[in-house]
């Protein structure tokens, strides 16, 4: 694969941003033309994309000397591009959903006063997100990590004049830095342990290492350096984990992902359903080697099906439209977690994809409602829109089957394949999966039958304006919601033996060999379709015709509708003494009373000094120079006598 | 005739110049003084040329008037302007410089 | 003691009275007609030396020109009445008399030690050094010396000259446009 193809596809967004970012104020009266613009660049990268994977599908991947652009800090880290099957996929979702959400930007942003900076961070996410996936190294990873969330950052408080969305850009990015914080760690602890970061280098000498008993329990060997008694290999991956828990939103750093959906709802599409939360599942199938070796997978598995769990309980008596799909977001992480968790990476990335797609497709036919609605997101008030909002209500109602896990839907494929492999590795696991399934398709259709079906709820002024949206914005979401639909029945029939899995596992550490073989799929699949339809039922005698309450009856309610009450507990426990603490201990003790203290007592202390010698300065020339004169008598004394 | 001679009237002269200077606060005066030590100077220079044999002492002292000749019309021109401004020479009076 | 020895004691010793006159004549005129008999009797020394051309610039220059100069300064501002408030300032006079003496102490060391037991400080060098030049320095080798070795100081002096002229006209002209 010619490495030029990788850097036009990882330029192009580059190029996009710096001319809506540099000329945005002479683009500003042309909506188009810069919305084309930021299209455009998204579009090459597409092309570029397909280009690459057609190439990595017959087998001409760019690994090792020949990615590297340029070896920085010689011998440890280099910048250069890994391209194997696994980066094509992701490409290909981040180009491909990338570019259908900037094209469904150019109508839903019509009108708004930063429109040429919208399509700048968007361009600078793309580009940010590349090279996340592009990199040959955890450094170039890093790098994209953080472009990432600056960019999530700026497009979360995008409407900076609203208090609760920069409020929001700063919780989205604090939290995220606890993750990054734990990335770094691993880092630092993988270059220790292995003197680089490229992947090649770390993944053969961790082979090499590799303790001969394979197993999943965790690794006891000396082969590794130790660190507090355990190796280093399972800090490591434990330490990348907390990176990836913070910028996928798990527990316990899942709190961000609701407040970001301040931001414009494609940005929620984007990078908080499709791409940028996906990064942790990214980072963690990249690694999958170290994984497999270190036996940590077990954390993460846990990790993720509890969050799956609780999001999806939370999502359930939430109102606001766009936070029941953020919360299913963290839910669906979870499931991906799962999935690379247990080591069935290829059907975790899997799961990725079709989310990608039918996330990316609800959150698009979210804004097509608020874009109807003047911007109401309280389910409450809506109602009965399936006759105004016709095309809306249809694609909608692909993407909930799809996430229901409706047969043959691609959610269906991807979720069942994570199932079936959690239950060879756990049956607890299996079993928290399938009641998430079951919540997954409650929620979901609690939306949809109270949002689009029953009495119309709608506000007179507002129903008189209520139409479907325009053309730019639709068919967007009649062509996300085709491989919503069919993806899963075009690459995932077969379950671990689909075409999916057939591409994927050369990518390292993707194949791994089960203790014994999973059995039949198709059991798996028939409990699956039934708590997906149950759940759908169970909705439907529900929500038919009903209103969610505005006030919740009992306590289990009011504590759920409260979402567990996790921020307050957060705010209570952690942030109040945190600010606490600097308030009196680093600013008024450290920085008004030693620091200023210290720059204070200089000044006075060169003051006074000054005040001393200004004596000396008598402005009476011939003091000055007597001591001339003193000088000369001593240094000729000194030349006569002592040399 | 010795060397010694001429240098230790130089020194001597020189000396007396530099006395003046710090006890006078006549600008002028000072200035004279000044004069006085450059004088002494050339006289070194000349004895020290006669004592070699060599012309290039001479020389030095050519230069040594030829500054001092520029450096009296600066100096004495300052003299006078500082007069016009103070209505004094006096150098303790000139005390701008003062911390 | 040969004439020369007398001859330079006469005016060393008028130089030095001179010299001490500068300093101590409370009245300018004074101080500078003092001078003028130092610069003379230097020029009497620069004979006794073989510098005739030196002498003469000695005597043309300095107790000709510059004097003037000084002259027509002190009767310009009329400065008599101004010194003749006196006191000098008096703090510095013991400690200048002290580093005056210490000076002085350190310039005869010097010019007894510094020539010891080389050529030039033997006691006869002077005659020597005539004896062993063929020709005596004469005002034609300071000439053909100053156009040709110093040719360049001697141009850079007389751009020194210029902007000394330069300087002094600009620093007393009379400002126009404040004075109108």
């Amino acid at each position: 694969m010619p490495r030029d193809l990788i850097i036009v596809l990882l330029i192009s967004p580059l190029v996009g941003f710096l001319i809506n970012g540099l000329f945005g104020k002479w683009l500003k009266g042309n909506e188009k033309l810069s919305g084309g613009i930021g299209a455009l660049a998204v579009l090459v990268s597409l092309i570029c994309s397909i280009i690459a994977f057609v190439s990595v599908d017959r087998g001409n991947t760019l690994e090792g000397e020949a990615g590297i652009l340029y070896s920085w800090i010689s011998d440890y880290i280099s910048i250069g591009f890994h391209v194997d099957a696994l980066t094509t996929v992701m490409l290909l979702v981040i180009t491909g959903v990338g570019f259908l959400i900037h094209v469904y930007s150019i109508g839903y942003m019509h009108g708004d006063e930063g429109y040429t900076r919208y399509f700048a961070y968007l361009n600078l996410f793309v580009f940010a997100m590349l090279i996340l996936v592009l990199g040959n190294n955890y450094l170039m990873m890093f790098v994209g990590w953080e472009g990432v969330g600056l960019c999530s950052y700026l497009l979360i408080g995008f409407w900076y004049e609203k208090q609760s969305a920069t409020d929001a850009g700063k919780k989205a990015f604090i939290v995220n830095r606890i993750g990054d914080f734990g990335f770094l760690l691993g880092m630092f602890t993988l270059f220790a342990a292995f003197g680089t970061l490229d992947f090649g280098g770390i993944f053969e000498t961790a082979k090499e290492l590799q303790p001969a008993a394979e197993g999943m329990g965790l690794v006891e060997t000396d082969s590794f350096k130790q660190i507090f008694g355990a190796s280093t290999l399972v800090i490591a991956t434990l330490l990348l984990f907390v990176g990836a828990i913070g910028k996928s939103a798990q527990i316990p750093l899942y709190v961000w992902l609701p407040d970001a959906m301040e931001g414009p709802t494609p940005v929620s599409a984007l990078i908080h359903a499709a791409t940028m939360v996906t990064a942790g599942v990214y980072m963690i199938a990249r690694s999958a080697v170290l994984y497999n070796i270190a036996g940590t997978g077990v954390v993460v598995a846990w990790i993720g099906v509890l969050t799956a769990l609780f999001a999806a309980i939370i999502a359930i008596k939430q109102n606001d439209i766009k936070r029941i799909l953020a919360y299913s977001t963290v839910s669906q992480l979870g499931y991906m977690f799962v999935g690379v968790g247990v080591g069935a990476y290829a059907s975790g990335i899997f799961h990725l994809v079709t989310h990608a797609f039918f996330k990316g497709l609800m959150f698009l036919t979210a804004g097509s409602v608020m874009h109807a609605m003047a911007n109401e997101l309280d389910i409450r008030k809506m109602g009965g829109l399936r006759k105004k909002l016709p095309i809306t209500h249809i694609t909608f109602l692909v993407g909930a089957l799809a996430i229901a896990g409706a047969p043959f839907l691609s959610g269906f494929w991807s979720k069942d394949e994570i199932l079936h492999s959690a239950w060879g590795s756990s049956k607890i696991i299996y079993i928290i999966g399938i009641a998430t399934a079951f919540l997954t398709a409650f929620y979901m259709f609690r939306l949809i039958f109270v949002t689009f079906y029953g009495e119309s709820r709608v506000d007179p002024e507002v129903e008189s304006h209520l139409h479907e949206s325009p053309a730019v914005m639709w068919v967007p979401l009649a062509i996300l919601a085709i491989p919503s639909a069919i993806i899963g029945l075009l690459l995932g029939v077969g379950g671990h033996d689909s075409w999916f899995h057939h591409f994927t596992e050369k990518v390292s550490g993707f194949k791994v060999e089960h203790g014994e073989a999973l059995g039949s799929a198709i059991p798996f699949m028939i409990i699956s379709s039934i708590v997906g339809i149950l759940g759908i039922a169970y909705a439907w005698t529900r929500y038919k015709n009903r209103v969610p309450s505005a006030e919740p009856t009992n306590a289990l309610q009011k504590l759920v509708a409260n979402k567990f009450y996790v921020d307050e507990i957060y705010n209570t426990f952690i942030v109040q003494p945190i600010k606490n603490a600097s308030h009196f201990l680093l600013w008024k003790l450290f920085d008004s009373g030693i620091i200023d203290g210290i720059v204070n007592g200089v000044a006075v202390l060169i003051r006074a000094i000054g005040g001393l010698l200004r004596r000396l300065q008598t402005g009476l020339v011939q003091a000055y120079i007597v001591s001339m004169v003193v000088g000369i008598v001593i240094f000729l004394a000194f030349y006569l006598f002592f040399t | 005739m010795s060397l010694e001679y001429y240098l230790i009237l130089s020194a001597l002269l020189f000396t007396i110049g530099v006395i003046g200077v710090l006890i006078r606060r006549n600008a002028i005066i000072i200035f004279m003084c000044i004069e006085l030590m450059l004088n002494a100077a050339n006289l070194a220079f000349v004895a020290i040329s006669r004592s070699l044999g060599d012309a290039d002492g001479q020389l030095f002292v050519f230069f040594v008037m030829a500054v001092a000749a520029a450096e009296v019309a600066i100096g004495l021109a300052i003299i006078v302007s500082v007069f016009k401004h103070r209505e004094t020479i006096n150098v303790d009076e000139v005390n701008s410089l003062k911390g | 003691m040969t004439a020369e020895m007398i001859l330079f004691f006469i005016f060393g010793a008028v130089s030095l009275i001179g010299a001490i006159s500068v300093i101590s004549f409370r009245h300018p005129i004074y101080s500078a007609l003092s001078l003028i008999v130092t610069f003379f009797s230097q020029a009497g020394l620069f004979v006794l030396l073989g510098a005739h051309f030196v002498a003469a610039v000695q005597v043309i220059v300095y107790a000709g020109a510059i004097m003037v100069l000084f002259l027509f300064v002190i009767m310009l501002l009329n400065l008599g009445t101004l010194s003749a408030q006196g006191a000098l300032t008096g703090k510095l006079k013991g400690v200048a008399v002290v580093l005056g003496i210490l000076l002085a102490a350190q310039g005869i060391f010097i010019a007894v030690n510094a020539f010891t037991d080389t050529e030039v400080g033997s006691a006869d060098a002077m005659e020597r050094a005539t004896a062993r030049v063929t020709n005596p320095i004469e005002t034609s080798d300071i000439g053909e010396l100053l156009f040709t070795e110093y040719l360049l100081p001697f141009e850079v002096t007389s751009l020194i000259l210029l902007a000394a002229l330069i300087g002094v006209i600009v620093l007393v002209k009379r400002d126009n446009q404040t004075e109108s």
